[in-house]
């Protein structure tokens, strides 16, 4: 088979677990639901493991392949098809997608065991892979858009899977809505590369844009900042990022697969897929490097503050993802997928890590709660350790590689971009600095009440059910968590999984060693040997230089975070009270929610308020009450001719056809 | 003998039936009153065939007969139906139409 059929399978099983699931919901059991659920997922990867295979089989540069099944419209210069565009970028994308996604799912299977809505979580996991693998691999842009739209109603309908909690569900709508505003984005940059280029197809488009713009022209820069303010939203960019902590009120799972590994990605999927279009428009490029840049500064701050465990990770996830997003927007191309991998990797780990803490702490986030784990729960620490690592970009961890070639490739363009490359620099210090705080609250010390509690007597402790968020009291039937929590000490599925992930945080960065191997930009990189950014190459010695300087500033900033909240536990509290106004900054997120409050929502519902109590009492009912009242009173007239005298018609007959007869023959004469 | 007197009787039947039916409240004088009117048109069909010298006005003479006797089975049985519902029989009190 081609490698465009197999990615049709990948495509179709996802789906096809979708729909039995869903569709069967009464007929088949729960634990068969979840079977089916991952078995889709994980015959998905292996077909995508197929598609791998056939592109190695053939020449670096005939590897991309456009299939399609049907034509979707096709009138008036319009030629919408249902198709797909296989090349290295994709099929990178699917392998990791449907990589990570399995196991997640196989995770969920043993996390979301006690949870009343068991089949539906599935339906949406499953339905949740299909748009993201159809996201990454259509071949033009009305199917990415589909695919993109349909990643953010997944996304929504799983952080309000809770759906009786009113915080989830607030939250899912902040999602939605922050992501429709990407998706205007995104459509607006469609509806302009097809005026100016008449096509949506990705190959047409790709091979005609160097000829139609100049470098530079306002209308490429246009389509650019257009397709960025898609890919912020979808990704967390400041300064549409504030959906993303608040995504964390979904199960953890969910925050491991949508909020971490893939959807998240998107954006930095879309600069990349969209790599010729931004090396034409250089301002846009430079505008989502600097918004990266600004991002994962930003982000890191506020994850030194937070005391939930999920969000601090969450904002981690987003300073991240700025990485990936400078990285792309650079010309880094392969260097921001390489993260973006590896990120897959230890940041689904780390959430996998926090789900089974938060099991054991009977849902409670808040880190100010948690201690001494390490003695209650060795192989989660284990693993919060390990993920730690590699997000800390511990030397020789994953992490260590793909972040320090980024920053290696900012530093080697030179300019400007040296800037980032000292900017990505202070950000991996923070990143080591907040990664390990979590660590070293919650893994050592004395056992918490609920630490101890597991040691004792080795089953988990049981509160009553409440809101992590409010403290509300909560049942445990559909809509809300289910009455048993699960850690991975006590699941297999969920052990495995994050056995699996560890083992890919721990040593993902081995194929990509600066001098020693080059085993994914050699494959990566003829799909981006379209643009002269892409041939700029670090040195072997620079990129070495760099690797130093990101190993001397992970183990300082890891031992900053030991002395700080292990050897001298009072100096945060010290700091927090000399630097209260940074403190609170960071704390309260540096105010964007209120910003965006103030800017944006306050603005909105003022001119609603206005609508509903001005323009739709005065004009809009004026209008329709005027119209009403001509009508009503010009036939209220004419009804008086219909009084029900039978006697009265036959007069107005007879009087009317002797007046015509009386025209007619008056007429005549 | 001149076709005026002809047109005259039609004009005088049709005239009368027209008074019938607006003078008139009681729907079967009214139904009879309707039959003259139409006659009369028969008897001006018939007497214009009559002076053209072919048959097509007698031949619509017979088609308005037809429509004719179709249209007293109608009036009729509306009159017995409101007769059985105990209604009155007198169009000015079935008024219930009035818009």
């Amino acid at each position: 088979m081609s490698a465009t059929a197999w990615a049709w399978l990948v495509l179709l099983l996802p789906l096809l677990g979708c729909v039995v699931v869903s569709l069967g919901f009464r007929a088949i059991p729960a634990r068969v639901a979840g079977v089916v659920g991952t078995a889709a997922v994980g015959l998905s990867f292996l077909c995508a493991v197929a598609v791998l295979v056939n592109l190695l089989g053939e020449g670096a540069d005939a590897r991309h392949h456009a299939s399609s099944l049907w034509t979707y419209a096709g009138a008036a210069g319009l030629d919408i098809k249902l198709g797909i565009y296989v090349d290295q970028l994709s099929a990178f994308m699917i392998l990791v997608v449907t990589g990570v996604s399995a196991l997640i799912h196989l995770y969920s299977f043993g996390y979301m065991r006690s949870d009343e809505g068991y089949h539906r979580f599935f339906s949406y996991l499953n339905f949740f892979v299909f748009s993201m693998l159809l996201l990454v691999l259509a071949g033009n842009f009305v199917l990415l858009i589909v695919g993109w739209a349909f990643v953010g109603f997944a996304s929504y309908a799983l952080i309000s899977f809770w759906y009786r909690r009113t915080t989830a569900t607030r939250a899912g709508m902040k999602a939605f809505v922050i992501n429709v505003v990407g998706d205007i984005g995104l459509v607006l940059a469609a509806f302009l590369i097809f005026r100016e280029l008449g096509t949506f197809d990705y190959g047409a488009v790709f091979a005609h844009a160097p000829a139609v713009f100049a470098r530079g022209e306002w209308t490429v820069t246009a389509i650019c900042l257009l397709l960025l303010v898609g890919a912020f939203a979808k990704s967390a960019q400041i300064p549409f990022h504030t959906w993303l902590p608040d995504a964390m009120e979904g199960p953890t799972p969910v925050s491991s697969l949508i909020h971490a590994a893939t959807m998240v990605t998107a954006g930095v999927y879309l600069i990349a897929r969209t790599h010729v279009l931004f090396y034409l428009a250089p301002t846009a490029a430079d505008v989502a490097g600097f918004v990266g840049l600004a991002t994962l500064l930003v982000a890191g701050t506020i994850a030194i503050a937070q005391t939930d465990l999920k969000r601090a990770i969450a904002y981690s996830t987003m300073s991240q993802i700025g990485y990936m997003i400078m990285g792309v927007a650079i010309g880094a191309y392969a260097q921001g997928l390489f993260h973006l991998m590896t990120h897959a990797f230890f940041k689904a780990l780390l959430f996998m890590t926090a789900g089974s803490i938060i099991s054991a702490m009977a849902n409670i986030q808040d880190i100010d709660r948690m201690s001494g784990f390490w003695r209650a729960m060795r192989f989660t620490s284990l693993m919060l350790v390990v993920g730690g690592l590699a997000l800390a970009a511990f030397p020789l961890t994953s992490g260590f590689f793909s972040k320090d070639s980024i920053l290696a490739y900012a530093e080697a363009r030179g300019g400007m971009y040296t800037w980032m490359a000292v900017g990505g620099y202070v950000g991996a210090f923070l990143t080591a600095i907040y990664t390990f705080r979590l660590v070293f609250r919650v893994l050592p010390g004395r056992p918490c009440e609920e630490a101890q509690h597991l040691i004792d007597t080795g089953e988990l402790y049981h509160g009553p059910p409440v809101n992590p968020a409010t403290g509300e009291q909560e049942d445990t039937e559909v809509g809300f968590p289910g009455a048993h929590h699960h850690i991975a000490e006590q699941s297999w599925p969920m052990a495995v999984a994050m056995g699996v992930l560890a083992f890919g945080a721990l040593f993902a960065g081995l194929i990509q060693i600066p001098g020693v191997d080059n085993v994914l930009f050699g494959f990566l990189d003829p799909a981006f040997a379209d643009s002269p950014l892409a041939a700029i190459r670090p040195s072997a010695g620079a990129e070495w230089r760099g690797l130093a300087i990101g190993a001397v500033i992970s183990v300082v900033g890891i031992g900053l975070a030991w002395y700080l909240w292990v050897a001298r536990p009072e100096l945060p509290r010290l700091f927090r009270e000399r630097l209260r106004p940074v403190y609170l900054l960071c704390l309260n997120k540096w105010y964007f929610d209120e910003a965006i409050d103030f800017l944006v929502v306050r603005p909105a519902l003022a001119i609603g308020r206005f609508a509903d109590s001005t323009f739709e009492r005065l004009v809009v009912d004026g209008v329709v009450s005027g119209t009403k009242d001509v009508v009503g009173g010009a036939s209220g007239v004419v009804r008086t001719v219909q009084s029900g005298f039978l006697r009265s018609y036959a007069l107005l007959l007879i009087a009317g056809f002797a007046g015509l007869a009386l025209y007619f023959l008056l007429r005549a004469t | 003998m001149s076709i005026d007197w002809y047109i005259a009787l039609s004009a005088l039947l049709f005239a009368t039936g027209a008074m019938g039916i607006l003078l008139r409240r009681s729907p079967i004088v009214i139904l009879l009153c309707l039959e003259l009117m139409l006659n009369a048109g028969n008897l001006a069909l018939v007497a214009f065939s009559r002076m053209v010298g072919n048959q097509q006005g007698q031949v619509f003479a017979l088609v308005v007969m037809v429509v004719a006797a179709c249209e007293v089975v109608v009036g009729l049985g509306l009159i017995v139906a409101i007769f059985r519902r105990k209604l009155p029989l007198d169009v000015d009190e079935l008024r219930e139409l009035r818009g």
